[in-house]
């Protein structure tokens, strides 16, 4: 789950790591209010999760409360690459001196944590690693043993940091390295840390990707979704524990795991057709998931075939079959549905569904056979 | 031979106690696996179908003679399971358990990565050797003994293949599941690495998907180290670019993720990439005839 810069700001707050003081306003009169209760000049800066929100006019500087209302309500409605503000973070504003960048996340292929930070901040960190890589100093930090000053020694010096910003910077990383670890995130980004006149090192922007598995045990973590929008499609998907993307095609597909949906989806278009959507019921889905994944598939009017692919593993195909015998017994399903079912207790499903016929319902014994008929029945259906 | 899992795998069950440790730990006692405890802590001395159940792995251990575990417990504790086992000296370890929080998954890899021990997965449907043992949740029935090695980092995928492979007759020393979490036990170098020491393993399968880097990087070890020829699958030729990782996340793979990028990593580095499951197993037989 990405954070929208402000709740990414509170979090690291917690941790101690500065940010500059500030406020969040979903109207041009909270934001009148908030610049107020700061006083003196602020910054207004659009709340999304996309970047370039600078040049499309997202962050502005107001000199007085009044003209912080004037901004914000140019900001708040404002349509970046898509997404549509709906809050803006008034903050005190700054004298910058310089720009850094520094971050933590889950290194993959070495297993470890990484930290990075280059003295090259405030632009997009791949153009510093592609077009000078040294400028990024990178340091391993091992899970079990956790941070220690000198991997901080490492950042700063490797980074070439300026001798002012040292001692903010190196009393800074352990902070924020624990708030990676405590917060159980993927990734925490400060692009820009800044220097300030006054000789601080400050956190001005803050990207925060929270780890939804450990959802468990941080009892904020729902409410930090709350802010978040989801398309209604999506949305009842996911209310009934189906990973759901909507695609442009209209051919439907349902699967069993991430991976086969993907290589579904990819038969289906090399088959002529446009998947209409990525629906993963994911492992061991009793009958009323499948039952409801049907029913989120054909609640969409744009899909006219739907291609059901399961290959059991911890799924078992009695309970497919089920699902997809009360689907037709409970919706008006008008598109075809192909089936195609192999894996645990595949034969039992199978046979569930011959005895269970519905016009709409086609079987199929291979996934190839199955991508050509559904592709066919989605443009209107030679048998 | 075969890798991980073969007829000296005696298995012991985190996890045995519950409906899916319990369903799939059953299932694999009926494949041939010789499962020999479960443990549950605080239902030592009950027992599942004659499968005695004991508190903590040490037990299963020094009692029945435990050397693999298959992790079965809920994400909140699978972690510490994990680390349990590698603390009785279990040398092979399956995690099958999914949503386990990448920070207990970070600790409990380089902690175990420290030594030779091996663990696979989580968020991985197991390990089989046809004939052999089957410990986690692949379908034994469409899997038959022979000469190709199979690694893929999507549990369904690899029943697909596996499929694909047996019914042209191409039976399989052993499958292994991966699994599709950031912070894999095993990527596909440790796998394939064990394939290119086994002597019943002729050819392999790789089976990737899109995201991270690690096809790229097996790719390159494939070049400089693999005697045995690889076909790869790539799912994800279409896939929607979904929830990304920030810029760093993309700076650290050196990669794009996609499937292209991926599939012409591998083409780089000889190895035949199909584009659907049925073309890789006639990538298969093809390799097998020249």
């Amino acid at each position: 789950m990405d954070l929208f810069e402000y709740q990414g700001k509170e979090l690291l707050r917690r941790f101690e790591v500065p940010v500059p003081e500030g406020r969040v306003a979903s109207s041009a009169d909270e934001a009148e209010r908030a610049a107020a209760g700061l006083g003196g000049k602020v910054i207004v800066k659009a709340q999304v999760q996309v970047g370039g929100r600078g040049k499309a006019g997202g962050i502005k500087v107001a000199d007085s409360p009044q003209e912080a209302r004037a901004v914000a309500d140019q900001i708040l409605g404002m349509d970046i690459k898509g997404h549509v503000v709906k809050r803006v973070l008034v903050e005190r504003a700054g004298d910058i001196k310089e720009e850094y960048y520094l971050s933590f996340l889950v290194d993959r292929s070495e297993r470890k944590f990484l930290g990075m930070m280059s003295a090259e901040g405030g632009v997009e960190i791949e153009q510093v690693a592609e077009e000078n890589p040294d400028a990024i100093a990178r340091v391993h930090v091992d899970p079990t043993i956790g941070i220690s000053d000198f991997h901080a020694r490492r950042l700063v010096f490797g980074a070439k940091l300026n001798p002012e910003a040292r001692k903010g910077a190196i009393a800074m990383i352990p902070k924020l390295y624990r708030a990676f670890v405590e917060l159980d995130a993927s990734l925490v980004e400060v692009n820009p840390l800044v220097l300030t006149g006054d000789g601080k090192v400050v956190a001005l922007d803050a990207k925060v990707t929270l780890d939804e598995s450990a959802d468990y045990r941080h009892s904020n973590f729902a409410e930090l979704k709350s802010a978040h929008e989801v398309p209604e499609q999506e949305r009842l998907a996911k209310s009934k524990g189906l990973n759901f993307i909507k695609l442009d095609g209209d051919v439907g597909i349902i699967g069993n795991g991430a991976g086969l949906v993907m290589s579904t989806l990819d038969v289906v278009k090399a088959a002529g057709g446009e998947p209409a959507n990525f629906l993963d019921v994911g492992g061991g889905a009793q009958a009323e998931v499948l039952s409801n994944a049907i029913e989120v598939i054909t609640s969409d009017p744009g899909v006219k075939s739907i291609f059901l692919n399961i290959f059991g593993g911890i799924t078992r195909g009695d309970l497919v079959a089920e699902g997809i015998v009360d689907a037709f017994g409970r919706l008006d399903v008008t598109i075809p549905i192909v089936v195609r079912l192999d894996g645990t207790n595949a034969e039992e499903g199978r046979k569930m569904l011959a005895d269970a016929p519905h016009d709409m319902l086609h079987s199929e014994d291979t996934m190839l056979g199955a991508a050509r008929r559904a592709v066919e029945l989605a443009r209107g259906g030679a048998e | 031979m075969s890798i991980l899992v073969d007829n000296n795998t005696k298995l012991v069950v985190q996890g045995l106690t519950g409906r899916e440790g319990r369903f799939h730990g059953l299932r694999n006692r009926n494949y041939g696996t010789d499962l020999v405890a479960g443990v549950t802590p605080g239902k030592g001395g009950s027992d599942v179908e004659g499968v005695p159940v004991f508190d903590t792995v040490a037990e299963a251990v020094t009692e029945a003679g435990a050397n693999t575990s298959m992790v079965f417990v809920p994400p909140p504790f699978a972690a510490d399971a994990i680390l349990e086992a590698y603390d009785a000296a279990i040398d092979t370890i399956i995690a099958i358990t999914e949503g386990i929080p990448a920070m207990d998954m970070a600790r409990a890899v380089s902690y175990i990565k420290s030594d030779g021990a091996m663990l696979i997965g989580p968020n991985c449907p197991g390990v089989i050797s046809p004939g052999k043992a089957n410990v986690g949740i692949i379908p034994g029935e469409v899997c038959e003994p022979g000469p190709i090695g199979l690694v893929s980092r999507s549990g369904t995928l690899v029943y697909q293949i596996v499929h694909e492979l047996s019914q042209k007759h191409l039976g399989q020393s052993t499958c292994v599941g991966i699994g599709g979490d950031p912070i894999p036990g095993s990527d596909f170098i440790d796998v394939l690495a064990e394939f290119n020491e086994d002597d019943d393993t002729e050819l392999v399968v790789m089976v990737g998907e899109i995201g991270g880097d690690a096809e790229e990087r097996a790719a390159a070890w494939v070049k400089d180290h693999m005697t045995k020829p690889v076909v790869a699958y790539i799912a994800g030729f279409t896939a929607p670019e979904g929830k990304r990782m920030g810029h760093a996340g993309a700076i650290i793979s050196g990669s794009k993720g996609t499937a292209s990028a991926k599939a012409e990593a591998l083409e780089a580095a000889g190895i035949r990439v199909g584009r659907n499951p049925t073309e890789v197993a006639e990538l298969v037989v093809e390799a097998r005839s020249s």
